[in-house]
């Protein structure tokens, strides 16, 4: 009973914000609405007796990615959006994908309703920090360690994406593409000049 | 009584829907960004409701690897949506046509 | 009606406990700020406030007060929901995680003195005898969850909406570059912050704040500020640039920005941003006590005085809440010594000098973990 009150209450909050992150054209607003969606789904996530996640949830997507993004919208003090001048057809693709999606979706959920399959033990609780922990570095290691690669090629990407480049420094570079061509050139004995 | 597994798939994929809409309607970089997010998560919500209803921890898992994701994600696509703004003064992707003609 | 009370108790205590817990805190923040004036003034060599009550006592009273009856202005320009919105998340997230943290052991039988006196009442005492045997074992903590650190420093980290908002929707420049600011930094030392607890976390072998604490209750010996000392060092520091403190109060430099986030702000909502800071100094000396002070444990009390007695709790909690004041006292002790960072030397200490060093200490602890256990 008091599950099911929890479930609506939360699911409703998540989807309000959802809509609302569509809705409005400006950005921050967008972005606090995202902040709700995650908050309401880690509510979700302690219903489902899943602690963990819900914690790491708000560490990393509302306490560090939307932290990002905000700082972002700030840092460019952007503007609202303009109205849409794209071609027209994007609306009726968007809507089209929409209905479809939906339709889906209620398709699933007669088909769960309708299925045989029992849920497992209810009172068992994979979402046990230990026993995450224990599938991560045994059974996982190896995608665990194929995310450390890709979370440390993320970190050299967009140091090497935001840096600044002045116009001297971009001229420096130029310069140097420029003699390391000549000197190649020079090796090959072909001497064009560029 | 708790919520079966169906309402749990049902708000999934209502969120999943909105994201995706969301990508198609917002032209603002950043907007984008955060419609996928929104896919992203509704994703997890479907893991984690699998794994609560067959006592499984891989769902679990596998949230915890699409978040790894979604954070480098997030490093590099605001260092992109960043450098585009430098070079073009705005986030529109509309704007984002240089390589045209 | 027996029934329906009977489902109710859960979340009338837990209601009970919030209430009392919150009250505490804002009591103890209340006079931090009296002593933070008084303890500043005794160190320049002037008096401090002391005009309101005997030595000053009801200066806090004296203040809220003033906050309620000023003017409340909003900035015609500003973002009205957003400049609404910004001091309440502030003051939430700074006052979450208080319902996280075991305020001292568990108390085996708190109530079954008082059975006796109310046993002839005809309702009350049947009531009373029932409570008693739920109230049995019972922990002081009201949250309990397996996994409270990451939880504080989830909501922690939500903190920062709460400036960065504030700096945006005023719509003035001094809290745009406030709210800048402020969120650069608190993303820089949170990383410190989160790598420094590991190496705890890691010698107590749990996320649960009150496993931590019972991993350090042998001896002092066994507090993790001494195996951690380098952890310890670069929590506290990251925990000055967390709460927006001196020598890290970039955001609200008054020199350069006014006062940095909440310039545009005044009367109640300034008096959340206000409190929201003190709070948030309290939590995070909570979370200092916890990780590498022993929480509650007092060195050789169960010696004295049977544990899980009500006067054991009570010295306990009175321990737990000095050690507290302690690191209050050191954050006024700091703001009294230290001059303010510049932007770009604070940036460099925290990425370059300060992660580096808690990531040595991650790798330090598993290493001689790994090799103590085998």
């Amino acid at each position: 009973m008091i599950g099911t009150a929890l479930f609506f209450l939360f699911a409703g909050l998540a989807i309000a914000c959802a809509i609302s992150m569509v809705y409005h054209r400006n950005p921050l607003y967008s972005a606090i609405s995202l902040v709700g969606v995650f908050i309401a789904l880690s509510c979700l996530y302690v219903t489902l007796a899943a602690p963990f996640i819900a914690a790491v949830q708000i560490l990393i997507y509302a306490g560090a990615i939307m932290v990002l993004v905000v700082f972002v919208i700030m840092l460019l003090n952007l503007e609202e959006d303009r109205p849409h001048s794209r071609l027209n057809y994007l609306y009726a693709l968007g809507g089209g994908l929409g209905v479809l999606l939906l339709a889906q979706t209620f398709f699933i959920f007669y088909a769960v309703m309708r299925s045989p399959n029992q849920p497992a033990d209810q009172t068992l609780s994979p979402g046990k920090t230990l026993s995450i922990g224990q599938a991560m570095y045994t059974e996982y290691l190896l995608p665990v360690e194929i995310v450390g690669v890709l979370l440390l090629m993320a970190v050299i990407g967009s140091v090497i994406l935001a840096r600044k480049l002045t116009a001297p420094q971009i001229e420096l570079v130029v310069e140097k593409e420029l003699e390391i061509r000549k000197e190649e050139d020079a090796k090959d004995g072909l001497g064009i000049a560029l | 009584m708790e919520p079966s597994l169906g309402s749990y798939l049902a708000l999934s994929g209502i969120l999943f829907t909105i994201g995706a809409v969301g990508v198609i309607y917002k032209r603002n970089a950043i907007g984008m960004f955060m419609c996928i997010e929104l896919m992203l998560n509704a994703v997890n919500l479907t893991f984690v409701a699998f794994s609560r209803y067959y006592g499984d921890t891989t769902g679990q898992l596998f949230v915890f690897m699409v978040m790894s994701v979604a954070a480098a994600e997030a490093a590099v696509g605001l260092g992109i949506i960043i450098a585009f703004f430098r070079n073009s003064m705005s986030v529109d992707v509309d704007d984002a046509s240089i390589l045209k003609n | 009606m027996e029934q329906v009370l009977k489902t109710a108790f859960p979340f009338i205590v837990i209601s009970v406990g919030i209430l009392l817990a919150f009250q505490g805190v804002l009591m103890i923040v209340a006079y931090t700020v009296l002593a933070e004036r008084k303890v500043l003034g005794w160190m320049q060599g002037r008096v401090g406030p002391n005009r309101v009550g005997p030595w000053g006592i009801l200066q806090p009273f004296a203040d809220l007060l003033k906050f309620i009856f000023k003017e409340d202005l909003t900035p015609d320009k500003s973002t009205k929901f957003v400049y609404f919105l910004a001091p309440m998340v502030a003051l939430t997230c700074a006052l979450m995680p208080i319902v996280m943290y075991p305020f001292g052991p568990r108390i085996a039988d708190p109530l079954s003195w008082l059975v006796p006196y109310v046993a002839d009442i005809q309702y009350l005492g049947d009531a009373v005898a029932w409570i008693a045997e739920q109230a049995k074992n019972m922990p002081l903590t009201i949250a309990r969850i397996d996994v409270g650190v990451l939880f504080v420093l989830g909501i922690t980290s939500v903190g920062v909406y709460g400036i960065a908002l504030a700096g945006w929707s005023s719509n003035s420049k001094y809290s745009l570059m406030g709210g800048l600011r402020s969120s650069a930094q608190m993303i820089s030392y949170e990383l410190a912050m989160g790598t420094s607890v590991i190496g705890a976390v890691l010698l107590a072998g749990t996320l649960d704040l009150n496993g931590i604490i019972l991993a350090q209750t042998q001896s002092p010996f066994k507090w993790f500020i001494i195996p951690q000392f380098i952890g310890f060092v670069v929590f506290l520091i990251s925990a000055f640039a967390e709460t927006n403190r001196v020598p890290f109060d970039l955001p609200e430099a008054e020199t350069e920005l006014v006062a940095g986030f909440h310039t545009e702000y005044s009367a109640l909502k300034f008096a959340l941003f206000f409190m929201a800071e003190y709070v948030n100094m309290f939590t995070v000396s909570m979370m200092c006590t916890v990780l590498f002070l022993g929480g509650w444990y007092v060195p050789g009390l169960s010696y004295l005085v049977d544990p899980g007695s009500i006067p054991y709790a009570l010295i306990s909690h009175v321990a737990f809440i000095g050690k507290i004041c302690a690191f209050l006292f050191l954050y006024i002790w700091v703001r009294a010594t230290l001059p303010r960072f510049r932007f770009d030397q604070l940036m460099n200490f925290g990425w370059k000098f300060l992660l580096p060093v808690a990531i040595a200490n991650v790798i330090l602890t598993i290493v001689a973990v790994f090799f103590l256990n085998r």
